[in-house]
């Protein structure tokens, strides 16, 4: 067990991150669509922004770049407050509509 | 060994998310996104980034999640509800997903990826390094991030607002 980290991040090549993340990002854009519970299509939202999370990280590593790890704290400062407002917004909806189905908001569909 | 530890925390991450998506109960959604979160946390590790990985388990196991779980049993939502729905539109979003990644899948194929001949740098993870960057050249979104922060509050506390009878 001499292996060396470098050699570990050898054996697995980049491209199986990426697809990873391209895999759970598609899995987050089918949620957001065919739910219609408004707390699954936060958390598929949530899901999204942790694909495009794994994805910076990746290659920032195998880059040699700290810029993308960096990146990627922006991006859960983003998450958190979007989790915040969102769900402040989902307590109002319940609070007027009694419900939490998204098309009980249809007012501004054409 | 590596790569056991990378397929298993990688089919771990799928099968939840889908479990998550095809939950009734959004309770276990929310649980399931959990699982799918620790193990991207330790795909953070194996990617040498720890300092990452251990904000990540912070803000969303500890932060995000229990956000979710408090308003869902504060508005006591995990009882069945019921939700209008249609197999057409079921259809359609698995299409569209489909074509989403089909697309994506096309541009990953034909995109040959570069890698640094040396890739891993032990340090790039570490505390000392991600601190150095993130307040020499990322200083300012940094700040801004916290103005960020302070709006998002003081929205969250007007949105809840009871609203006061106009008169």
């Amino acid at each position: 067990m001499d292996n060396t980290l470098s050699q570990q991040l050898q054996v697995i090549p980049l491209e199986n991150y990426v697809m990873l993340s391209i895999i759970l990002f598609c899995i987050g854009v089918i949620g957001i669509l065919m739910r219609r519970n408004l707390i699954v299509v936060f958390l598929s939202i949530e899901l999204m922004l942790n694909a495009i999370n794994l994805m910076a990280a990746s290659f920032s590593a195998y880059h040699n770049d700290p810029a993308g790890q960096a990146f990627v704290f922006f991006i859960m400062v983003v998450a958190a407050a979007e989790v915040a407002v969102g769900l402040a917004m989902l307590v109002m909806i319940y609070r007027n509509t009694k419900s939490i189905d998204i098309n009980a908001l249809n007012r501004l569909k054409w | 060994m590596t790569q056991v530890f990378f397929y298993g925390l990688s089919a771990l991450a799928i099968a939840s998310s889908l479990m998550m998506l095809f939950q009734r109960n959004p309770m276990y959604s929310v649980l399931y996104l959990l699982v799918c979160f620790f193990s991207v946390a330790g795909l953070y590790i194996m990617l040498n980034a720890q300092f990452l990985a251990v904000v990540h388990i912070i803000v969303y196991a500890g932060a995000i999640m229990v956000l979710f779980l408090y308003v869902l049993m504060f508005l006591n939502l995990n009882v069945q509800q019921h939700f209008s729905k249609s197999n057409m539109l079921r259809l359609a979003a698995m299409l569209t997903g489909g074509g989403l990644f089909l697309l994506l899948f096309s541009a990953f194929y034909q995109t040959e990826l570069v890698v640094m001949p040396d890739p891993m740098n032990e340090n790039v993870g570490s505390v000392q390094t991600l601190g150095k960057v993130l307040f020499n050249d990322y200083l300012i979104p940094f700040e801004l991030t916290s103005i960020l922060f302070l709006s998002a509050m003081v929205g969250v506390v007007i949105i809840n607002k009871k609203e006061q009878t106009n008169g």
